[in-house]
């Protein structure tokens, strides 16, 4: 049971145990590694399966395989029909998806808890005897080349987060879009998604995790009763291009005549949350919520959004360091009417340089640690969330404690590791500075 | 002191009896009705309040005032300006969340018990006492046209307000609730206190609450948090006229995959063949691969990544409308499939198995839906709003195992009307007559 909490009274800032969770993980014979994350208010159950691959892991040339075969997993298998995978989950009352990120691809049901059996029988059905028909392959990449066009080619925004990502990284396949580029997508075949999904889809790269009204015991069973009997594969090192030094800050504007409203982004290079050594990674979080996090009391906002003259309607500052490789840092301004982006780009870097000098207000940074202990209680509340919070730490190499650990971490940053980790981020030979503009019509 | 007034209604589902959601009535001493779950495992409250009416209210000629005045709640109140208002939040923790809708102004909390008194007199001040502090109105007001040129410049968005603005004539359906660049720039603070006045009264509300609180404590709470705002308000508007008729609109916009954004009038919320209504809708543009639309258009044709099609019964209209988005060269071939479906739905109605599968989907998912403190509220404020009984959660999937093939055939008939379909185009599409 979730402990009940004299934490509570730690609210005041003083440095508080983690709240427990209910958390418990185990791993089958085969690898595949499981956690159970106990809510027993509704009998409700999120069924996550989370494979350790994604656009990262495609081979040269190949982009948007990882999320095309994730399309492909619901059209059958052996002893499937195309679409009643959905279909039955549907029956159920439940509701299914799937989605694909840079490290990780991942399969969820919610169902009622007493559906929980099925939903595991049919996810190891589909680990091992996708069966695929050309048309269906052929029908299903008009779909997620649709997909590209609805999400990125209409959105200039899209477009140039894309083009900015695919500058910031020299080298690591983060710089490659996750649906893919248009021309390789259109040749994706049915050979290329099953040899993908051959070489990644197995229990020992698989990571079960299931929250809600279950017990870990129950769970257990029939995790392997269903995934227990899957062999294990052979699976390839994960090692992937890694970034060199990077030496020369890079600049780009893109201009697109559906813009409405220009803003500058920047993007810097910054270190992941790593097994066991999560501090840095911890105070680039902070940072980010000190910097931009709140749009009335952050830095940004302070500097930019306020005053007679303010420079800016929008501020942010985005982190999240929960990836297997090097991620990003973004800041972004959107200029008061009027304002070029050379204007708000250098209202932007007063704002950090003073910043850089000033250092952290201790009052504004008691306030953001007492949300940080107090998203612990408001977390609970949201089974599926740490479903997936869990899910995505150990799909990139993270570990249960870790996750675990995760709260404690952030509580434990100090104003002089924020400091130190923004001057040690904030380097523009490692970053990315983009313009989006309105192209005009006469041009 | 008068007692605290309360009746209770026992809500068991039909899936298993420990997940019982007692849902209970609260009156508080001032005569405030709310519906309360308590759920004292974690130790916080999520409470929705909505004021019927939101943006629906504007003033003529102040078209944006409600949303305006809804955004600049949280920008001070009393000594505290807007930096003041927001520390003294996130020193308690608490998050409120103001947003002004066509038919309400919602406001979602959530407070931990530990501070449960601060957190609620301070939203108490916002909502109250707001000071709509002149430089804070205008910071404001320049997000809003900050969104305003997004949405100029956002397909789905154009799609949406050419339909409303063919569709609505005057009524304040036809234009956004966030205003136009020109009526925002005219908002002055005194446009803000009279829609205040207008939207943010106890004329209209409904309260919702679960969490870690007892029906006293609630009664309390909804005194001290709402008793001293104003007992009435604006009007509401009248009935929305339909003016729109069957045909093709095509904006030209610059992108290679256009948007399509479709309907015709729909069918209201209680009228008697709604749950017929709302169960072939489902058949028909429901999320599932198996609805006809996504069946027809995604699975079989490839031509899009998603279609739907939904009722919409609002408070002054209602609308049967859909959408999707398809490359340029596909919109008339998809435009004639989703008219054939239409027809073939409202000639032939469903299968037995279509209706089965659909039947046994929206009964087994209610259920799944009320797993959480801050979902369990918003469906409990959503209920009240619609003028739903206390054991509407009961009844709800009975009333959806009684309809009938013949049902969904007859009211399939009724309700959709090929004829009237409008597609608003936006986009370059190719080979397409108006």
């Amino acid at each position: 049971m979730p402990t009940r909490l004299p934490a509570l009274l730690a609210l005041s800032l003083t440095a508080a145990p983690a709240l427990a969770q209910d958390v418990t993980d185990f791993t089958l014979e085969n690898g595949m590694e499981v956690v159970v994350i106990e809510d027993h208010r509704a009998p409700v159950v999120t069924n996550m399966v989370w494979y350790r691959t994604g656009s990262a892991d495609e081979p040269p040339g190949e982009s948007g395989i990882a999320h095309f075969l994730e399309h492909l997993m619901f059209q059958g298998t052996n002893t499937m029909e195309p679409g009643e995978f959905s279909s039955t989950v549907d029956a159920q009352g439940g509701s299914d998806n799937a989605f694909t990120s840079y490290d990780y691809t991942a399969y969820f049901q919610r169902v009622a808890a007493d559906r929980l059996d099925l939903m595991l029988s049919m996810e190891a059905d589909r680990m091992r005897n996708l069966t695929l028909s050309e048309d269906i392959v052929a029908n299903e990449r008009n779909v997620v080349l649709e997909e590209r066009s609805q999400r990125v080619d209409s959105d200039p925004s899209s477009i140039f987060s894309e083009q900015q990502r695919a500058a910031q990284f020299l080298n690591s396949p983060y710089g490659i879009p996750i649906i893919g580029w248009r021309a390789e997508m259109e040749q994706m075949d049915r050979d290329d998604a099953l040899r993908f999904y051959r070489t990644y889809y197995a229990p020992n790269n698989a990571v079960l995790v299931v929250a809600g009204d279950v017990t870990p015991d129950a769970v257990l069973e029939m995790a392997k009763k269903h995934f227990g009997k899957l062999e294990p594969s052979d699976l390839p090192v994960r090692l992937r291009p890694q970034e060199p030094p990077q030496l020369s800050e890079r600049r780009m504007e893109y201009a697109d005549p559906r813009v409405a409203q220009p803003y500058v982004m920047r993007s810097y290079l910054a270190p992941e949350r790593n097994p066991g050594d999560q501090q840095k990674a911890a105070a680039l979080t902070v940072l980010a919520e000190y910097l931009g996090g709140s749009p009335t009391t952050s830095v940004l906002a302070r500097a930019l959004q306020f005053g007679p003259d303010a420079p800016a309607v929008y501020t942010s500052a985005y982190y999240d360091g929960t990836a297997v490789d090097q991620t990003t840092f973004n800041l972004a301004v959107v200029p008061r009417p009027g304002l070029s982006l050379d204007d708000a780009e250098a209202a932007m870097d007063a704002a950090l340089d003073q910043f850089l000098k000033g250092g952290i207000d201790p009052e504004a940074f008691a306030r953001i640690m007492t949300q940080v202990r107090a998203g612990e209680i408001y977390a609970r509340d949201d089974s599926d969330g740490l479903a997936r919070r869990y899910g995505a730490a150990l799909a990139v190499g993270l570990t249960v404690e870790d996750e675990r650990d995760w709260p404690q971490v952030l509580q434990s940053v100090t104003p002089e590791q924020v400091m130190e980790a923004a001057r040690e981020v904030f380097d523009k030979r490692r970053a990315v500075t983009g313009h989006l503009l309105q192209e005009e019509a006469a041009e | 002191m008068k007692m605290l007034r309360h009746v209770a209604a026992l809500i068991l589902f039909a899936l298993p009896a420990h997940a019982a959601v007692d849902i209970k009535q609260v009156t508080s001493p001032g005569g405030i009705t709310a519906w309360l779950v308590e759920e004292h495992e974690i130790p916080f409250t999520a409470l929705e309040i909505r004021f019927q009416g939101g943006t629906s209210l504007d003033a003529h000629g102040k078209r944006g005032a409600v949303n305006l005045m809804t955004a600049t709640l949280e920008e001070g109140t009393g000594e505290m300006d807007a930096q003041g208002f927001a520390n003294a939040r996130d020193s308690l923790a608490a998050s409120y969340r103001f947003e002004a809708g066509t038919d309400s102004v919602a406001v979602s909390a959530r407070f931990l018990s530990e501070n449960r008194d601060q957190a609620v007199d301070l939203l108490r001040q916002a909502l109250v006492a707001p000071s709509f502090e002149q430089s804070a109105v205008d910071r404001v007001k320049g997000q809003v046209q900050s969104i305003l040129q997004s949405d100029a410049q956002d397909p789905n968005a154009i799609a949406a307000r050419i339909f409303d603005t063919e569709t609505f004539g005057d009524h304040p359906y036809a234009t956004s609730g966030n205003g136009t660049a020109d009526s925002v720039a005219a908002l002055t603070r005194d446009d803000l206190v009279a829609a205040h006045k207008a939207a943010i009264t106890r004329e209209r509300i409904y309260v919702s609450a679960v969490g870690d609180i007892s029906e006293a404590e609630l009664g309390k709470l909804l005194d001290d948090l709402l008793g001293d705002l104003p007992e009435t308000g604006a009007a509401l508007p009248d009935a929305a006229p339909w003016n729109i008729k069957g045909g093709v609109t095509v904006h030209d916009f610059p992108t290679p995959q256009s948007v399509v954004y479709f309907g015709h009038q729909g069918i209201k919320r209680d009228d008697p063949d709604f749950f017929p209504a709302y169960v072939l809708s489902e058949i028909l543009g429901g999320g599932r691969f198996t609805a006809r639309l996504m069946d027809e258009l995604r699975g079989k044709r490839g031509l899009t990544y998603g279609a739907y099609a939904y009722l919409a019964p609002m408070d002054h209209a209602e609308l049967l409308v859909g959408r999707f988005a398809t490359a340029n060269a596909t919109v008339g071939q998809a435009i004639d499939v989703v008219r054939e479906q239409w027809s073939k739905l409202a000639t032939e109605g469903v299968t037995q198995a279509e209706l089965d599968a659909t039947k046994t989907y929206l009964t087994g998912s209610y259920p799944l839906r009320f797993d959480s403190n801050a979902a369990i509220a918003n469906i409990l404020v959503g209920m009240q709003m619609e003028g739903l009984p206390i054991d509407y959660a009961l009844t709800r999937n009975e009333k959806v195992e009684a309809v009938t093939l013949d049902d969904v055939r007859r009211v399939a008939a009724r309700v959709l009307r090929p004829d009237d379909l409008h597609f608003v185009v936006v986009g370059q599409p190719e080979g397409l007559e108006q």
